[in-house]
């Protein structure tokens, strides 16, 4: 063993397990016999140099803003900014999600982040007889040009950065952000944010997918290629390990099939004629910020180390910045409990912790209530404060990488990549993610690990504070948000007007012609974009698609 | 030989947030009942025809997304419709405490909040398949 080889710190660490451990064991054992993380890693009693003694620094960590990028993505990381402070939100119609958005700006939020409702992320106006009672639910219903006018009313697109979480109808709230902006006077160039964009995960995860896998991915490399022509500071994908790890993944697996599906974009877009150097530095990424802080930190870490020498090895990216792995991250929301939701403030200050010490570039923290409904003001904006005392108050800001160089940190780093190197090799072998998911491999071990958690939070093998553990007697939940009939009803009547009150020639020609492009090979999003500059819906755009296209199902 | 208790599981409406579905259908199925789970994004109607069909004895409907108040009684009053009324509906997901005696009052016999044990979901399943047929 080369690792084991007459290093200084050997006789003395030879000495204490023989000597003090031994009697401490002795008198008090230990809490219990193995410790495991979420990911069934082991985490040692101690590290040391020892455990370090493979790592070159130069080769495996090197410097803030240098490849591989273990350290961050940046020289002087959160010394020269704060990470983004962006709040997901989005709820009823745009009118009040836009009072919300002003609200969030006004308390200091940095960046915007737009929930959208089903029916929006799923293609469906929101009169749509499989829309009924989804409308504003989870998020804001967009079916028109209209209600993205309204959502960024009095909002200058120019200087707020804007991420959109939609993935199947991407194309078209991009085209709809465009022409909002365009309508304030901002030109597409100027326009900065994030579209999520990343179908691969809907299908693994997340649920909100349209068309078959081949299709999608067509939809999603056109954005590519129209973003990096018309929108070059716009990220025109977050390839999401967040909804993988919601779902039950652990955080090895979240790493690992984040970056699958990542290769899985590249290969796509290489193959629709894409300089791999002309694209790769706008792909970006969104992580979990999970519970056992160690191995989240160390995850974050991995996770930039080994796409840097992915896009090395695999794509030969030459670029510095087309191996960089930029993320934002969100706090667990599967780890929010209905017990003691005031409990839940606590959590979401470590996690977030976590993934500053990991160096996020944005971050969205959890409310307390979101166990059993969307935030109300007062609950979203404890959760934006949490963000500002961790900025403003704790120092972790002010040192890059504060935790880089820690025994315990930079072992788990190594174990992390090891491991999510693993199950990328398992997903080659069975021709990438795009058949390890039409095989339904990922989503049988993310429901392996959910069922492994919650069988062991039964068993009390794991703790959870106030839900088997803890308890009290629960008195009614404060005040929660909810989201009243009338919102589907006004939405109704204005897509209803908005439909009587434009040239329907021109709202349908476009659409033919989406219909014929679809057919085709060209790019469609320039089709998209004519089509709701011609007020065509969301819906009908969709279903344009969808006859083209088809609809995948769930096997 | 006393038949298996049968469980269709059923995520209605348009949320893709099916762990908690699938959590509960292996751990149903580890108590010795059969399970059988329609996958997401399942229509009231497409539901109750599945119950109908596969002559289950329960039914489990999981929503996250908030429009639980709308989709758990339209099962219950199209398996009414199909005159499948011992079929038992029960549920779980983001439901807030408020909504349980509405959904009770509808048909729907039991709902798990966040944080339920599973084993708390199999007693009460044993319990009431005991009740519905000694």
């Amino acid at each position: 063993m080369a690792k084991a080889r007459k290093h200084p710190a050997l006789s003395g660490l030879q000495e204490w397990e023989r000597g003090p451990l031994k009697a401490s064991l002795a008198r008090l054992p230990e809490r219990r016999q193995s410790f495991a993380t979420s990911s069934g890693l082991e985490p040692r009693r101690l590290y040391t140099p020892l455990d370090l003694a493979g790592l070159d620094y130069a080769r495996d960590l090197g410097f803030p803003g240098q490849p591989p990028f273990t350290r961050g993505v940046q020289p002087t990381m959160y010394r020269g900014r704060f990470w983004t402070m962006r709040q997901y939100a989005g709820f009823a119609t745009a009118a009040e999600t836009n009072r919300r958005y002003r609200y969030l700006l006004k308390h200091g939020q940095t960046g915007l982040s737009v929930a959208f409702d089903l029916p929006t992320q799923i293609g469906y106006d929101s009169d749509h007889a499989l829309a009924l009672s989804e409308v504003g639910k989870v998020g804001v219903a967009v079916s028109t040009l209209a209600d993205a006018k309204t959502l960024f009313s009095g909002i200058p697109l120019d200087r707020v950065s804007t991420s959109m979480t939609i993935n199947a109808t991407a194309a078209v709230l991009l085209a709809m952000y465009v022409a909002v902006a365009e309508g304030q006077g901002v030109a597409p160039a100027a326009l900065q944010g994030t579209i999520q964009n990343d179908v691969l995960k809907e299908y693994a995860a997340r649920g909100t997918y349209i068309y078959p896998p081949a299709q999608s991915i067509r939809l999603t490399t056109d954005l590519f290629y129209f973003c990096r022509k018309h929108l070059p500071r716009f990220n025109p994908i977050s390839i999401s390990g967040y909804h993988i790890r919601e779902a039950g993944a652990t955080a090895v697996q979240e790493v690992a099939f984040t970056l699958a599906n990542g290769i899985a974009y590249v290969e796509a877009a290489l193959a629709a004629g894409l300089d791999v150097d002309g694209f790769a530095s706008r792909l970006s990424f969104f992580f979990n910020a999970h519970s056992h802080l160690v191995e989240e930190v160390a995850k974050f870490r991995a996770a930039r180390r080994l796409w840097a020498r992915i896009m090395a090895e695999r794509f030969r990216a030459k670029r510095p910045e087309s191996l960089m792995l930029r993320f934002h991250a969100q706090t667990a929301g599967s780890m929010l409990t209905a017990a003691q939701p005031d409990n839940n403030v606590v959590r979401v200050a470590y996690q977030a912790l976590a993934a500053v010490l990991g160096g996020a570039q944005s971050l969205h923290t959890n409310s307390r209530d979101e166990a059993l409904s969307l935030p109300t003001e007062e609950s979203a904006r404890l959760a934006l404060r949490t963000q500002q005392i961790l900025a403003y108050e704790t120092g972790v800001a002010d040192t890059v990488d504060p935790l880089g160089g820690s025994y315990a940190v930079e072992a788990l780093t190594d174990e992390i990549e090891d491991q999510a190197r693993g199950y990328l090799k398992r997903i080659d072998a069975m021709g990438g993610a795009v058949k390890a998911i039409e095989a339904g491999y990922m989503q049988s071990e993310i429901a392996q690990s959910a069922y492994r958690w919650q069988k062991e939070v039964e068993r009390r093998e794991r703790v959870v504070v106030g839900v088997n553990e803890f308890q009290v007697p629960e008195p009614a939940p404060r005040r929660l948000l909810r989201i009243q009939g009338s919102v589907e009803s006004r939405q109704k009547a204005g897509l209803r007007a908005f439909r009587a009150s434009r040239p329907q020639g021109r709202a349908r020609g476009a659409l033919d012609a989406l219909k014929k492009g679809a057919q085709g090979r060209e790019n469609l999003v320039p089709l998209i974009l004519a089509a709701v500059k011609a007020r065509a819906t969301l819906g009908e755009v969709s279903d344009a698609l969808r006859e083209v296209f088809g609809e995948h199902k769930e096997r | 030989m006393q038949r298996k208790i049968r469980v269709l599981i059923a995520k209605p409406g348009l949320d893709g947030h099916d762990r908690g579905a699938k959590v509960v259908a292996r751990a149903l199925r580890d108590a010795g009942m059969e399970v059988i789970y329609t996958g997401i994004r399942q229509t009231p109607e497409a539901i109750a025809s599945a119950a109908v069909q596969e002559g289950v004895d329960f039914v489990g409907l999981s929503s996250l997304s908030g429009a639980h108040n709308h989709l758990f009684p339209r099962v219950v009053s199209l398996l009414r419709k199909l005159g499948a009324r011992e079929v038992q509906v029960f549920g779980g997901g983001v439901i807030p405490a408020a909504d349980v005696p509405r959904l009770k009052k509808a048909g729907v016999r039991e709902i798990f909040p966040p944080g339920t044990s599973t084993q708390d979901i199999v007693g009460w399943l044993l319990r009431a398949a005991r009740k519905a047929r000694p």
